[in-house]
């Protein structure tokens, strides 16, 4: 296998509150190989924001303290230099936010913020970095971009903003986008257009995409393969098709039977009960287990750790329970979820 | 599809219309259009049914509930209210009326009164609407606080102290305190997680059940509204472009626009879904 773009290891990152520490990442290992989607699912404090503005070095370094190695290109990105660091961001790894609302500069027009972008990274003219904001903006679906790169951020709606960021990501041709909730402010037809430009975008300009969200249709989409974060670590990870085939997690069933579904008749959602754990003490042993309908004594003791158990090397879960009650956990979902189904 | 004379409509909506003009020049000002944010919707809704309005940003789904609420005046048409015209009715008028309809906002975060305790904002309605006295008032809380799954003692707290759905069953709460009929709810549950969603989708379903509480459900995705109502309004552009039980809606749109957001709604796939390796 040809060296990933990406590899994260063991990535730690502490928070020091009025509180106390908040390990809001805790031990997170994994690679994102040239060209690849990779989807981060978890619900919010989950820690998968976290693990990315860790990644890109975005974390206020006076609160924030991290450990581990993020090797971009065998490069490790927690002991480069801050100069060094801001000649990655935003050229070779871009970052798309959540919230077109408020992450483009309200009082500058939409070509000088694009422009900048180019500017700051390479040696060319205005005009030439002009052009080239033209180009994305027409890349991304804008119309009448030639008119609309003189227009404020306010005259945008929130797609088009997006669709804005989604420019400005991808106007150095970065070798990774990471994505963080980019179509959850969004309407649901909205979103279904930014998924699929995204999808389209990546496809042509080959960058590895890293999308961090909650919703596991988005991850379904467009995803390759898939992390499920919980607590401020990894509990299932594997490839797409055979994550929705054979989850082999209670979080990740949980997950699951909580989406409304457009063409199956759900009596009543599952929900999973309690609370997501605070990470100023998290329970000892597995940190879903007072969450879990399986939880076993095991359980409350020793930390489960990350291990292939259903013949796919690729798919490993962090769960005490043994392979054969996965397989019928998973089977007994997978056939109420299609049960029904129109298709 | 007009059921109108079945005896048991709570609210009925005839033709209600909402335009704004808008307008050029600061001193001498000049209407130069109108933007029909709510163009002629008619709709029924009965005692104890919960009906979804299905729409995007803009196509006026919650102008339209502001309109029947009068928090804004509408430009034209008729809402009748367990069968008393509630159009022309004057603020005052209204007021002890709205005991009976409550609203649940959309972003839990901002609709809580950062600076007042949980009970305070939940046990407002009860003491603005002058029900009971304040050791009934807080009782009540304390009950509400248990039937939306919260804890009781925590009626002292402030709402940062919860998280986002709890904010949201804490909004839920308060909509309930003056026992009203209907509840409107917009968005609900659009800036929660996955998984507290199902929590507060399933809370409204029991209530539904329990209390018999109806329920106007407005939100923009048709999972969603499978999941809690039997009959859904598609709205677009101020309009309603179809009308009918949900799981007919979804399983045969007529309408091009239908299709389009259903299309959009992002799916596991069912064919990866289907065991494959058998």
């Amino acid at each position: 296998m040809s060296e990933p773009l990406l590899d994260v290891r063991d990535l730690r990152t502490e928070f020091s509150t009025d509180d106390g520490i908040v390990r809001a990442v805790d031990g997170v290992s994994f690679k994102v190989e040239p060209g690849q989607v990779l989807g981060i699912v978890g619900e919010s404090g989950s820690g998968k924001s976290v693990t990315c503005l860790t990644v890109m070095g975005l974390n206020d370094p006076k609160f924030a303290v991290s450990s581990g190695e993020v090797l971009f290109r065998g490069e490790d990105l927690l002991k480069v230099s801050k100069s060094r660091l801001r000649e990655v961001r935003g050229n070779e790894i871009a970052m798309i936010f959540q919230d077109p609302m408020t992450s483009l500069n309200p009082v500058h027009k939409i070509g000088r913020q694009l422009a900048e972008a180019v500017v700051l990274h390479e040696d060319v003219s205005r005009k030439q970095a002009y052009a080239r904001a033209r180009e994305l903006l027409k890349a991304v679906g804008i119309p009448r971009a030639e008119r609309r790169i003189d227009d404020y951020p306010h005259q945008f709606s929130g797609g088009m903003r997006q669709r804005v960021m989604i420019a400005m990501a991808l106007i150095n041709n970065p070798d990774l986008i990471i994505a963080d909730e980019p179509t959850t402010a969004l309407d649901v037809t909205t979103q279904a257009q930014i998924l699929a430009l995204l999808k389209r975008l990546q496809e042509d300009f080959g960058s590895a995409v890293i999308m961090i969200t909650h919703d596991l249709g988005v991850v379904a989409e467009v995803a390759d393969d898939v992390i499920v974060m919980y607590a401020a670590r990894i509990v299932e990870r594997g490839a797409v098709r055979s994550i929705f085939n054979e989850p082999r997690h209670p979080y990740t069933w949980g997950l699951m039977g909580s989406l409304p579904r457009l063409d199956v008749n759900v009596e009543r959602l599952y929900q999973i009960p309690g609370q997501p754990p605070s990470l100023l003490n998290p329970p000892v042993g597995c940190r879903f287990h007072p969450r879990c309908a399986f939880a076993m004594p095991v359980c409350r003791e020793k930390d489960p750790r990350l291990e292939a158990t259903s013949g796919d090397p690729a798919h490993e879960e962090a769960c005490h329970l043994d392979g054969e009650t996965k397989s019928r956990e998973a089977a007994a979902l997978v056939a109420t979820l299609t049960a029904g189904a129109v298709v | 599809m007009s059921t109108v004379g079945a005896g048991n409509e709570l609210l009925v909506v005839e033709d209600l219309k909402k335009h704004f003009p808008v307008t050029r020049g600061i001193v001498f000002q000049k209407e130069i259009a109108t933007v029909k944010a709510v163009d002629g919707v008619s709709f029924t809704l009965r005692e104890g049914e919960t009906l979804g309005i299905v729409g995007e940003s803009g196509c006026g789904k919650s102008t339209l509930v502001r309109c029947i609420l009068k928090l804004l005046e509408p430009t034209g048409g008729r809402v009748v209210f367990q069968g008393q015209d509630i159009t022309g009715l004057s603020r005052r008028e209204m007021r002890p009326l709205r005991r009976n309809m409550m609203m649940v906002f959309q972003d839990p975060y901002a609709s809580l009164n950062a600076r007042k305790r949980v009970g305070f904002i939940i046990g407002e309605a009860l003491e603005l609407h002058g029900i009971g006295t304040p050791a009934e008032r807080k009782r009540r809380v304390q009950e509400l606080l248990e039937v939306v799954g919260l804890n009781p003692e925590h009626y002292n707290r402030f709402p940062h102290e919860f998280s986002g759905g709890q904010r949201q069953r804490i909004g839920v709460a308060r909509a309930l305190a003056v026992n009203p009929k209907l509840i409107f709810c917009d968005e609900p549950v659009s800036a929660l997680d996955v998984s507290v969603q199902a929590q507060i989708l399933n809370l409204l379903l029991d209530l539904n059940e329990q209390i018999g509480l109806a329920c106007l459900f407005i939100t923009h995705d048709l999972a969603v509204v499978r999941q809690v109502s039997e009959r859904v309004y598609v709205m677009h552009e101020g309009r309603i472009v179809e009308a009918g039980p949900t799981a007919e809606v979804l399983a045969a749109p007529r309408e091009e626009y239908t299709r389009t957001l259903i299309a959009s709604v992002p799916q596991s796939d069912p064919a990866w879904l289907a065991p494959a390796n058998t």
